[in-house]
């Protein structure tokens, strides 16, 4: 089963590659990783999307929280949660076309962020299913380039991950 | 008070009451070595190799339950260190190992004798810093003992930098008092709620079994378990890691299990309702064949490592603390309750344990001509039993012999490298226990394939007076590869005749030590009895073994508890009763 885990770390050298290299090492699937300093710069937020049956997930969940770097982590798949991804398309936008190109990221509630005489650059955030749809939207020709964040994820409500919440 | 980096360093390791530091000076840790010259309440012991610095650090740690420390340059001595680290890593022993480091600005420069040690031990190591300011040395170490020590032990590595020890820059230095940190919080206490319902559990159980690891030796728990086990008079077996935290002559006790363990531990394994695991880790040498593994039985753990619970097999009463206080409550609760287990189902259980005992699997046919490597056993145990004696050992068939043959009555007088099973482990590791015990007889048990991998250390023994006593169970193979071969290749003994050997006695001889040849079973006690009377000397006994006998009982890897390869001698004795 697909698994959303956010992780609250010490910002410190290293911290990224002791995830990283857990997950190497235990033979963990890592689908998306990302990771950014949050509001209190002696912290970063990890969010890592993972596949695998209970028992792995139990075990990731633990060998994660056994690092002695990780602060606090939480399981946003195990409740009401929201997702949101990132994506910017570069697509070819050639006279003739740039208006149909247009329309489409209209539909999509997408942003034309870059503009050249043969391109547009797309920007579009929103739940994975949607940047996937988006992508088959678009004639696979005209697609130039991709680029994706990888899920970030929150909790709804008041449960969620912060030094002083409960988890 | 103003210092310098390296005095800190010094003043940290007398803060946590280091006694011996075990080394290898270099360029990066040069600073530190000279603040250490000057220093007298700590004593440093020069190794050979830094892979002795880290298993005598870790002997010391396993005989006395002290954090054992090490100091090695950076580059090379690191790397020599990693065998050390991994294997200190895998049985849970608290370690901290100093590794010097190039100066910050040539870091990442592939600068003379640089290597990223942290990034190469990030995987074996409890944790591991790079210290990058002088200023910040103190708290690393204190951070660094504390995480050695506390909750799952395990070796924590820290990486100094050669300019943050420069004897040119002095800073305030004041060792922090207690060391919280949001990110670590080891547990204490388990949690009672599970600790009732494993409660419920063991009095309803009607054939359980105790099973014990490494961790009720670690958590000086050893008392806790032999009360309850008094009480109860539940069965109990312990792993490798475990052996002496039930004495070996407790009537309760079944030996070790797994697969060189004994049938009467492996069958009731394989036939309990009801496992209570403390303080092990259910390795694949324990378990056998997962899906074969206790199927008829509940299981309850307890471990002080959440993430040993439910790792390999799937438990029914998880409880995540301290074995101590876990055991200390379950005896409570016990005792609270009017009917305790199944007197009737008891003693119906022990009869069916003593048919298996009556087995008597570990009987092998002695000889007058060789010495077998269980007789060596057998008498070592004869000769030492009075004494305050250690056993230390290496790894292969000589390992298990020792762990079958020589009943340890104590925890702490076994110490052997049972995770990563390092060759090479024994002779540093009994140079660190005659460190903290100079009176105690300390033995390393050793093979002449083991013995060959850290033997420069006789010249540590020598230059630091240890009058350790080796028993070399020389076969003139490595024993246990050999009987892979012999089981599972046809009898292809691809490179495992350690052709070659020099004269062991004369070599022990040429390090200013004592040295031996025994060849007859009739000469072996005697030669003991002489070894073992010579207090002050290091005695190296080569005894010349039966060179093809096998470990037995014995489970392929793979293979359930039940389907144990017993002595072709017994199975012969039995056809014929």
């Amino acid at each position: 089963m697909r698994h959303i885990i956010s992780v609250l770390i010490e910002n410190e050298a290293g911290a990224l590659a002791r995830v990283s290299g857990l997950f190497a090492a235990r033979g963990y699937n890592i689908e998306s990783l990302t990771v950014a300093p949050t509001e209190d710069a002696t912290l970063s937020r990890m969010t890592i999307v993972t596949h695998g049956d209970e028992m792995i997930i139990e075990q990731i969940i633990k060998q994660l929280n056994k690092l002695v770097d990780v602060v606090k982590l939480l399981d946003l798949s195990e409740g009401p949660h929201i997702e949101r991804e990132l994506m910017m398309v570069k697509v070819k936008a050639e006279k003739g076309m740039r208006e149909e190109m247009k329309r489409m990221a209209d539909i999509f509630r997408a942003n034309i962020i870059d503009v050249t005489d043969c391109s547009y650059t797309i920007e579009l955030t929103g739940a994975g299913e949607k940047l996937d749809a988006f992508l088959q939207a678009v004639n696979d020709d005209l697609i130039m380039e991709v680029v994706r964040s990888g899920p970030l994820g929150i909790s709804r409500g008041e449960k969620g991950l912060g030094l002083s919440t409960n988890s | 008070m103003d210092l310098t980096g390296a005095e800190i360093v010094v003043q940290a390791l007398k803060e946590e009451g280091v006694e011996y530091v075990w080394g290898y000076p270099g360029g990066a840790v040069l600073h530190i070595y000279d603040a250490l010259f000057q220093e007298k309440a700590l004593q440093h012991i020069l190794v050979r190799h830094e892979q002795a610095a880290t298993h005598a650090a870790d002997g010391y740690a396993r005989a006395t339950g002290k954090v054992g420390v090490a100091l090695v340059t950076s580059g090379p001595g690191a790397t020599n260190a990693v065998t050390g680290i991994a294997t200190a890593y895998m049985d849970s022993i608290p370690m901290v190992i100093l590794t010097g480091q190039v100066p910050v600005p040539f870091i990442g420069s592939d600068a003379f004798q640089e290597v990223d040690i942290t990034g190469i031990t990030r995987p074996c190591v409890k944790h591991n810093f790079l210290v990058k300011r002088t200023e910040d040395i103190a708290e690393t170490m204190a951070k660094a003992f504390y995480i050695a020590r506390t909750g799952r032990p395990g070796p924590v590595l820290v990486d100094i930098p050669k300019d943050v020890t420069d004897p040119g820059v002095r800073v305030p230095f004041e060792y922090p008092k207690k060391v919280s940190m949001r990110s670590y919080k080891p547990v204490e206490k388990g949690n009672t709620r599970q600790v009732r319902k494993a409660v419920d559990l063991m009095v309803k159980a009607r054939r359980p079994v105790v099973y014990t690891g490494g961790g009720v030796v670690l958590g000086e728990a050893s008392e806790d378990l032999r009360k309850l086990i008094a009480h109860t008079h539940f069965p109990v077996t312990n792993t490798l890691m475990g052996l002496g935290s039930i004495a070996a002559s407790d009537d309760h006790f079944l030996g070790m299990l797994g697969m060189h363990g004994t049938y009467e531990a492996n069958m009731a394994m394989h036939e309990a309702d009801l496992i209570i695991a403390v303080g092990a880790r259910f390795d694949d040498r324990v378990t056998g064949k997962l899906a074969q593994f206790c199927p008829n039985a509940k299981i309850i753990h307890v471990d002080v490592d959440p993430a040993s619970i439910s790792k390999n097999v799937r438990v029914d009463v998880p409880i995540v603390g301290q074995v101590k206080p876990v055991l200390k409550d379950m005896l409570k609760f016990l005792k609270e309750r009017k009917s305790g287990p199944d007197k009737a189902a008891l003693k119906e259980w022990w009869a069916r344990i003593k048919t298996w005992r009556d087995v008597d699997c570990l009987k092998y046919a002695n000889s007058d001509k060789v010495i077998k490597p269980q007789y060596a056993i057998e008498t070592l145990h004869k000769v030492t039993r009075r004494r305050n004696f250690y056993l230390t050992s290496d790894v292969g068939q000589h390992q298990m012999f020792a762990a079958q043959f020589y009943p340890f009555e104590k925890p702490r007088r076994w110490i052997n490298s049972g995770g990563l099973g390092t060759m090479g482990f024994g002779l540093p590791a009994a140079m660190g226990v005659q460190q903290a015990f100079p009176k105690a007889t300390v033995a390393c048990v050793t093979g002449e394939a083991s013995i060959q991998m850290c033997i420069q250390e006789l010249a540590t023994c020598a230059q630091h007076d240890l009058p350790l006593k080796i028993i070399l169970l020389n076969n003139g193979y490595m024993g246990m590869v050999r009987q892979w071969q012999e089981f599972f290749y046809d009898k292809r003994y691809s490179h495992s005749y350690v052709d070659a050997l020099p004269d062991f006695a004369k070599l022990a001889e040429t390090y200013g030590h004592v040295g031996m040849t025994i060849e007859n079973p009739g000469d072996l006690e005697a030669a003991y009895k002489e070894a073992f009377g010579m207090k002050d000397r290091l005695v190296f006994m080569n005894v010349i073994i039966d060179p093809e006998e096998n470990v037995y009982p014995m489970i392929e890897a793979g293979k359930g508890h039940h389907e144990m390869h017993m002595s072709p001698h017994l199975s012969a004795e039995r056809e014929l009763a």
